[in-house]
C-alpha cells in the first residue's frame, strides 16, 4: 500500500479536528459575550476593596494595591441612606420582611388558582383566565394610584402590609398562568383517579398536584424573590420611610447629593444588594432550567 | 337479570357540540361489557359520566339500583382504570393501593387486609414498595387495577386499559383480566378500540358510533347477525365482503349482483320476507367463502381468478373477484394458492347478511 494514511479503514466515531471554523466562531463570541458581562462585576469588586485615594489616582481596571475591607463595612453599617446613617443592614431586614411573606402567599395563591383553573372548571372559569391573561400584559404603573386609594383605604398605606399586598396582587396574574399551563400539562387521568379514590379539591391539591409540581414551585418562588427583591417602585410609594426595602436605601446612598462620592461605598452596597438575587440564581439554576423545561415539555 | 348499571336516556353536550345523545343501557349484575367503537365515538364520555368525573346534560344514572346521577365518584360503588395508568407517581405502589382507603378513613389493620388481598390476586406483592417509575408498562396497569379492586366496588369501569401495552402483554393481560372477572363476578365496563379485545372478553359487545349504540349484543350475534352495515364492516378483521346489487322479492328470493350474476338467496332467514325489487347489500365473511370442490354444493358458486395472496401462517388470506367485485376469502395454509390460479368458490348466504342499500338496515 502507497499511503497508510490515505487508506484508514472508517471504524468506531468519526475522528473530528477540534479546531473547526464554526467551533472558533462559536467560542469566539462566547468569550466575547462572558468578557462583557464579567468586566463591570470586576471593576465592581476591587473598586469597592480600594481605598478612595487609591480610586482617584488608578485607573479603573488595575487591581487593588492595598486591599481594605472599610467601604464594606460602612456600607453595611453607617452609610448615610438619606437622614439617618446606620448603612444597608436595615434596608436588608425590611426587604426580608416584605420578600418572604410576599413570595409564599402569591406563590400559594396563585398556585391553587392555577390548580382550580385547570381541574376545578367553574362558571366563569373561562372568563377569569381571559381576565388574568389581561392583567399580565397591563403595565402596572397604570393600576398604581388605584392600588394607592385601596391601601389607603384598608388604613395599611406607608406599612409593610401595604408592600406585601401589592407584591401579591400584581404577581397573581403572571404566576397563575405559571401555574395554570403547568397543572394542564399533567395527565388529567390522575386528577380523576384522585376523585374516584374520593379526595376532595385541597387534599388532591396537596397529596397529588403540588409534590408532582416541585420543579415550578421552585420558578415560581424564584420569579418572585428575585422580582420582588429588586422592585424599587413599590418599596418607594407603599413602604413607608421606616420601612424602605434594600433597593431604595442603595438608591440613596449612591445619590445622595452631600460629600465626596465614595466610590468604594457604592459598590460596596450594591454588591450587597445584588447578592441576593445573586445567591438566588446560583443555588437555584439548575432547578429553575429544569422547572422550565418541564413547564414546557410534560410532566 | 337483575340489573347493576342502568342509563336512562343519557345526553352529554360539550357547548353545542352532542357527544352522546339520548342513550340507554342495561348492564346485569355480573356482566362483562364492552364498549366498542372507533376512537371519538364518545365511549370515554360515557364512562367518565358513568363513573361522575363529567356532570350529564340529560337522563339519569342508576347504580345497585340506586339513582348516583348527582352522586360524587367516590360515593357511586365504582373503581376505575385508566389507559395512561394514572398512578400517582410520588407514593409507592402500596401508598398507590391504599390512598383511597385512607382518604375514607379506614381502619389500618383493615386497608392492609384489602392491599394484601389486592396485591396476591394480581400477583403484585415483590412491588409493593416500589415507585411507579421503576415498573413496567404491565406491571403498573395491574396496580392501577388493584388500586380499583381494594375499594371492594360492585362495578368495575376500564378505559382502554391495554392500549398503551405491545401486542404480547396486551394479550397475557387481557387474558389475566377474564381470570379476574371470573373469579370476582363484578360488573365490568370495558372500553375499547380493539375487536379482539372485545369479542374476547365481554358477555355482551356495545357498538358505539357517534354518540348512539348500534347493537348490543352477545359477540356471536354481533358478529354473524350484525344488525347494519356500519357494524358489519366495523367487526371482523379481514372485513366483511360487500356485494352491490339487487335484491328481488319472490317465492325464491335472488340477490342480482350489479353485473347481473344470480345469487339465490332463499335459505336467508329475512327478517321480513322481502316485496318487490330494491337495492340491497349482500355481506359475506371471507372465512365463510369455501374453495374447491365443497364449493359445489354450496346454493352460490363461481369460478375466480386469484389476484393476491397474503399467507398469515394459520390461514392464507386470497383476493380475487366475484360478481366483478372485489372480494377476499380464507384458505387453509396447506391449499397452495398462486396469482393468476382458477379456483371454484362458492358460499351460503344463509350464513351472509343482507343489508338495505338505502336505510343500511339489516333485511
Ligand atoms: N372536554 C371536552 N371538551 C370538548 N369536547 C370533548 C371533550 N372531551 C371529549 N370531547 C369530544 O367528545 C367526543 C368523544 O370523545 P371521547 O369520549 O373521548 O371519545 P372516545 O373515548 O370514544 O375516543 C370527541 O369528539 C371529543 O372531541
Ligand atoms: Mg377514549
Amino acid at each position: 500500500m502507497a499511503s497508510i494514511a490515505a487508506t484508514i479503514e472508517p471504524f468506531g466515531p468519526r475522528p473530528r479536528p477540534f479546531f473547526t471554523p464554526t467551533r472558533i466562531i462559536i467560542y469566539g463570541i462566547i468569550i466575547v459575550a462572558a468578557l462583557y458581562y464579567m468586566l463591570p462585576l470586576y471593576v465592581m469588586i476591587t473598586t469597592s476593596l480600594k481605598g478612595l485615594p487609591e480610586i482617584r489616582v488608578g485607573n479603573i481596571f488595575a487591581p487593588p494595591l492595598e486591599v481594605t475591607f472599610e467601604p464594606w463595612v460602612k456600607a453595611w453599617t453607617s452609610a448615610c441612606t438619606g437622614l439617618t446613617c446606620n448603612g444597608l443592614a436595615p434596608g436588608f431586614w425590611n426587604s426580608v420582611k416584605i420578600t418572604l411573606p410576599s413570595t409564599i402567599v402569591s406563590v400559594f395563591v396563585a398556585a391553587v388558582s392555577g390548580y382550580a383553573l385547570v381541574n376545578w372548571r367553574f362558571k366563569g372559569s373561562e372568563f377569569f383566565f381571559t381576565c388574568l391573561l389581561l392583567g399580565s400584559f397591563i403595565p402596572y404603573q397604570v393600576m398604581l394610584y388605584p392600588m394607592v386609594m385601596i391601601t389607603a383605604q384598608l388604613k395599611i398605606f406607608g406599612t409593610l402590609w401595604a408592600v406585601i399586598l401589592v407584591h401579591t396582587v400584581f404577581g397573581m396574574p403572571i404566576l397563575t398562568l405559571l401555574f395554570r399551563n403547568y397543572f394542564a400539562s399533567l395527565p388529567q387521568e390522575l386528577f380523576k383517579a384522585a376523585r374516584v379514590d374520593g379526595a376532595g379539591f385541597w387534599r388532591i391539591f396537596f397529596q397529588i398536584m403540588a409534590p408532582m409540581s416541585l420543579p415550578i414551585f421552585a420558578v415560581a418562588i424564584i420569579l418572585q424573590v428575585t422580582g420582588i427583591w429588586n422592585d424599587f417602585l413599590f418599596g418607594v410609594v407603599f413602604a413607608g420611610t421606616q420601612n424602605y426595602p434594600m433597593t431604595v436605601q442603595l438608591n440613596n446612598i449612591v445619590n445622595s447629593a452631600q460629600g465626596v462620592r465614595e466610590y468604594n461605598v457604592n459598590m460596596a452596597a450594591t454588591i450587597l444588594t445584588a447578592a441576593v438575587p445573586l445567591i438566588v440564581y446560583f443555588v437555584s439554576g439548575k432547578w429553575f432550567v429544569r422547572g422550565i423545561a418541564a413547564g414546557a415539555v410534560k410532566g | 337479570m337483575q340489573s347493576s348499571v342502568s342509563i336512562k336516556d343519557l345526553s352529554l353536550n360539550f357547548g353545542a357540540v352532542q357527544v352522546l345523545k339520548g342513550l340507554d343501557l342495561e348492564v346485569g349484575q355480573g356482566e362483562f361489557i364492552v364498549l366498542l367503537g372507533p376512537s371519538g365515538c364518545g365511549k370515554s364520555t360515557l364512562l367518565n359520566c358513568i363513573a361522575g368525573l363529567l356532570e350529564v346534560s340529560g337522563g339519569q344514572i342508576f347504580i345497585g339500583g340506586k339513582n348516583v346521577t348527582w352522586s360524587e365518584p367516590k360515593d357511586r360503588g365504582i373503581g376505575m382504570v385508566f389507559q395512561s395508568y394514572a398512578l400517582y407517581p410520588q407514593m409507592s405502589v402500596e401508598r398507590n393501593l391504599s390512598f383511597g382507603l385512607r382518604v375514607a378513613g379506614m381502619p389500618r389493620d383493615e386497608i392492609e387486609r384489602r392491599v394484601a388481598r389486592a396485591a396476591e390476586i394480581l400477583q403484585i406483592q415483590p412491588l409493593l414498595q416500589r415507585k411507579p417509575a421503576n415498573l413496567s408498562g404491565g406491571q403498573r396497569q395491574r396496580v392501577a387495577i388493584g388500586r380499583a379492586l381494594v375499594r371492594d366496588v360492585d362495578v368495575f369501569l376500564f378505559d382502554e386499559p391495554l392500549s398503551n401495552l405491545d401486542a404480547k402483554l396486551r394479550s397475557d393481560l387481557r387474558v389475566e383480566i377474564k381470570r379476574l372477572h371470573q373469579r370476582l363476578k363484578n360488573t365490568m365496563i370495558y372500553v375499547t378500540h380493539d375487536q379482539i379485545e372485545a369479542l374476547t372478553l365481554a358477555d355482551r359487545i356495545a357498538i358505539m358510533r357517534g354518540g348512539e349504540i348500534q347493537q348490543l349484543a352477545d359477540p356471536h350475534t354481533i358478529y354473524n347477525k350484525p344488525v347494519n352495515l356500519y357494524v358489519a364492516g366495523f367487526i371482523g378483521s379481514p372485513s366483511m365482503n360487500f356485494l352491490q346489487g339487487t335484491l328481488n322479492g319472490a317465492t325464491q328470493p335472488m340477490f342480482v349482483a350489479e353485473d347481473g350474476t344470480q345469487v339465490p338467496v332463499s335459505t336467508y332467514a329475512f327478517e321480513a320476507a322481502p316485496q318487490g325489487s330494491s337495492k340491497a347489500v349482500l355481506g359475506v365473511r371471507p372465512e365463510h367463502i369455501v374453495l374447491g370442490d365443497v364449493a359445489r354444493t354450496m346454493p352460490f358458486s363461481t369460478e375466480v381468478e386469484i389476484e393476491i395472496v397474503e399467507p398469515m401462517g394459520s390461514d392464507t388470506l386470497a383476493w380475487t373477484r366475484i360478481a366483478g367485485q372485489p372480494v377476499t376469502f380464507r384458505a387453509d395454509s396447506d391449499v397452495l394458492l398462486h396469482v393468476g390460479q382458477k379456483v371454484l368458490v362458492g358460499f351460503d348466504p344463509a350464513r351472509g347478511s343482507i343489508f338495505d342499500a338505502q336505510s343500511t338496515n339489516r333485511l
